[in-house]
């Protein structure tokens, strides 16, 4: 009867059958890669390998695709549980806080590389990317792998039919308001505007560009202590105007995670909030012309706009009993091999993630890529216009998972008409500090 | 009544229940008692350092009005698939059990959603209902219903129970024509002589005569309800708006396996495990005294 609920023990005990200890094979060192990114976006994960296993013949990196990004950190965890964990797992940028608290399960990348004695100046990744993944002193911890901003896309045909410019975009939420409005009012599109990821578009990027915490301790990255800043006004200011446009019918919710997303490509929606990473599909799928450009912002709040937060996930190397320093330097080499700029360049230009490093996005342009492909460059634009501050360099929260879908429950009661904006902010305030307590509680080392 | 088969000795009887045993062992009470001890611990997602908190993770839980609204959800939930796939699995089940053309292809087709994955049926519903892509969403919403139901709670509420119930049809069809084709002839044709009309009939003679059925299928769907529509939960509205479609196994999922809160989980599994066992016993006690056998 409880086969649903076997949760603590059979997750390790299911897990260890299908992890195949790290062996050598022909000679060559075995290096068990977990990731969580499927359709096309995986098949080029699978290709950078087989370059990888191509390019050298010490090591063989076995990548595998585990599911979606919870389930490749859940199994990876269990499978540490159980003491056979992959080598690599790639793991979320809201998982950053619960692996970096992991202390003795994973080794931090600086380590790994000085030991394996190979130099990757961190100063090499864009500063959004870097300051995600990075410890207070600056160090790496996990390897930036995909990383993505959100941006604004625009049916720019919707926009013509509502007698709007499509040359002169919105760039701020008043903007955007008006524009919305005139699409609905003209019945330029079947939405005016809806977007994906609500917390990760309108709370983390917006609290990252407005220069506002979204938790106190520089987001968490000072302590397990850290509390949330949703009682802020400007989270008031944002959620009021997101349930005033949805009650005029200038936005239409979308719902949770990545659900929002498929309306922009269908044609549906006029405006459109989502990842950079969904350049790939829409450029496949949109039967009109579109323009995806930075995140509007309130102007009566900031007047020249931070620098937005990444999306994505990075690489973690998980510690075993058994492992050898040739394995680590497997791992090492693997990382070595993906920061190059070649790969690098390759990497952002086939899937739609920014570039991980500067070189990378100047040979991208040197090439004109930019030029051929207006408004891929939008993220990054947006990742490294301003040098990040304590707000907006990235977020450490324990249990973030869980924040982000309390923010998602408390403004969905906020849609359905059961609550006012300040009453979402302060139940998801409320929620959100448990569940920071009850990280800070379970993972204070004495 | 029942027939008793003597084995000289025990060893052989043991011999024969040991691979069972061995398989609730090691996937049920190990498990279980696993989930009983864990919901004593405050534990990091990695196991690292484990605090004993006594029965702090129940206290959380029952102070928590979410937890509360969950359980209001489940008892909604579990209540309405039952119904709804049970009634309606009687339905076919008589129709189909008439003497009508090509009945053998009614009863194949109507076996095969069982087939289908959770996942999956949950996938077809949201091409029927979907407020933008959706068959009947569109419909409904071309009618001037304001239909969203990943805004409005009894719409979601609405949809999951449509999804699980129609999952579980197929299996309570294929008892409750078995059930009927059980029924002897004779007592049917004896009440037809006796005057009893075609409805008066069911009622009287075979519903009565179904009941061990129906009281095995009651039990079945329950546990169902409770336990195995998770998957079309999690693909059709991950619980929400807001909090609208979690249930307690929903919910005993995401605190652990997504919010990595594994005490916490653990005693929502040990709550779970208790209000089963309270529902079994008191279907056998109270319930199958009306059965007729």
């Amino acid at each position: 009867m409880l086969r649903r609920s076997l949760l603590a023990g059979s997750a390790g005990l299911l897990a260890a059958p299908f992890v195949a200890p790290s062996v050598k094979a022909q000679g060559r060192t075995e290096i068990q890669f977990w990731y969580g990114l499927g359709g096309a976006l995986g098949e080029r994960v699978a290709e950078q390998v087989q370059r990888f296993n191509e390019s050298q013949s010490r090591f063989r990196v076995n990548a595998s695709f585990r599911g979606s990004y919870v389930e490749v950190m859940t199994g990876a965890i269990a499978a540490w549980r159980a003491g056979t964990p992959p080598h690599i797992g790639q793991v979320f940028e809201v998982g950053t806080a619960t692996m970096m608290a992991a202390g003795p399960a994973i080794r931090p990348v600086y380590e790994l590389l000085g030991e394996a004695g190979i130099e990757l100046d961190p100063r090499r990744y864009l500063p959004g990317v870097r300051g995600y993944y990075s410890d207070t002193q600056g160090r790496l911890i996990s390897m930036p792998h995909n990383s993505s901003s959100a941006l604004m896309w625009i049916n720019l045909d919707a926009f013509e039919r509502a007698g709007l410019s499509t040359t002169r975009l919105p760039r701020t939420w008043a903007e955007v308001r008006e524009a919305a409005r005139r699409i609905r009012e003209r019945g330029a599109a079947q939405m005016a505007a809806t977007t994906a990821w609500p917390t990760w578009v309108m709370y983390e990027q917006m609290s990252a560009i407005h220069d506002v915490g979204l938790a106190t301790r520089a987001n968490g990255f000072e302590g397990l202590d850290a509390e949330m800043n949703l009682g802020h006004p400007f989270f008031l200011k944002q959620t009021s105007m997101l349930l005033e446009m949805q009650r005029a019918g200038d936005f239409t919710y979308g719902g949770r995670d990545g659900a929002g997303g498929a309306a922009f490509p269908a044609g549906q929606a006029a405006i459109s909030f989502n990842s950079s990473a969904g350049r790939a599909q829409v450029e496949r799928d949109a039967r009109f012309r579109w323009a995806s450009v930075v995140l509007p912002h309130h102007d009566d709040v900031i007047a020249s706009p931070r620098n937005g937060v990444i999306g994505g996930a990075s690489l973690w190397v998980f510690t075993a009993r058994n492992r050898t320093a040739e394995e680590y330097r497997g791992i090492a080499e693997f990382f070595r091999f993906i920061s190059d700029v070649e790969q690098d360049k390759w990497w952002h230009q086939v899937t739609g993630y920014v570039p991980l490093t500067f070189a990378a996005y100047e040979a991208s342009r040197a090439e004109g890529y930019y030029e051929r492909n207006p408004g891929a460059d939008a993220a990054i634009t947006q990742l490294s216009r301003a040098e990040p501050t304590p707000n907006s360099q990235g977020f450490r929260l324990g249990g973030f998972v869980e924040i982000r879908n309390i923010i998602q429950e408390e403004l969905e009661r906020g849609f359905q008409g059961q609550q006012d904006a300040a009453t979402a902010m302060a139940n998801a305030n409320r929620r959100a500090n448990v569940v920071l307590r009850n990280f800070e509680r379970a993972n204070r080392r004495t | 009544m029942r027939r008793k088969v003597i084995f000289p000795g025990t060893a052989l009887p043991y011999l024969l229940l040991a691979p069972q045993l061995a398989i609730t062992a090691v996937f049920f009470f190990w498990p279980a008692g696993e989930a009983v001890w864990y919901s004593f611990l405050r534990q990091d997602a990695f196991g690292i350092s484990t605090q004993f908190v006594g029965l702090e993770n129940f206290q959380d839980l029952f102070a928590d009005p979410l937890y509360l609204q969950v359980v209001r959800n489940t008892l909604v939930f579990s209540v309405s698939v039952t119904a709804i796939a049970m009634s309606v699995a009687l339905l076919l089940a008589v129709l189909a059990d008439r003497h009508i053309r090509g009945r053998e292809t009614y009863r194949t087709l109507l076996i095969w959603p069982y087939a289908v994955a959770p996942a999956v049926a949950a996938v077809l519903y949201i091409f029927l209902f979907h407020p933008n892509i959706g068959l009947f969403g569109r419909a409904l919403n071309g009618m001037g219903v304001a239909w969203d139901y990943r805004l409005n709670g009894d719409q979601a509420m609405l949809v999951v129970v449509l999804a699980a119930a129609w999952k579980q049809v197929s299996y309570n069809f294929l008892f409750f024509l078995a059930g009927l084709q059980s029924i002897p002839r004779s007592v049917l044709e004896a009440a037809a002589i006796d005057g009893a009309r075609p409805v008066r009939r069911f009622w009287t003679v075979v519903f009565p005569l179904l009941s061990p059925t129906t009281f095995f299928l009651l039990v079945i769907n329950l546990t169902y309800a409770f336990f195995d529509t998770f998957g079309i939960i999690d693909a059709l509205t991950k619980g929400g708006p807001a909090n609208a479609t979690q249930t307690l196994i929903y919910r005993a999922y995401i605190d652990g396996r997504v919010n990595l809160d594994l005490g916490s989980s653990s005693a929502q599994s040990v709550v779970l495990m208790v209000a089963v066992m309270v529902l079994t016993l008191f279907q056998f006690r109270f319930i199958e005294r009306k059965v007729h056998y």
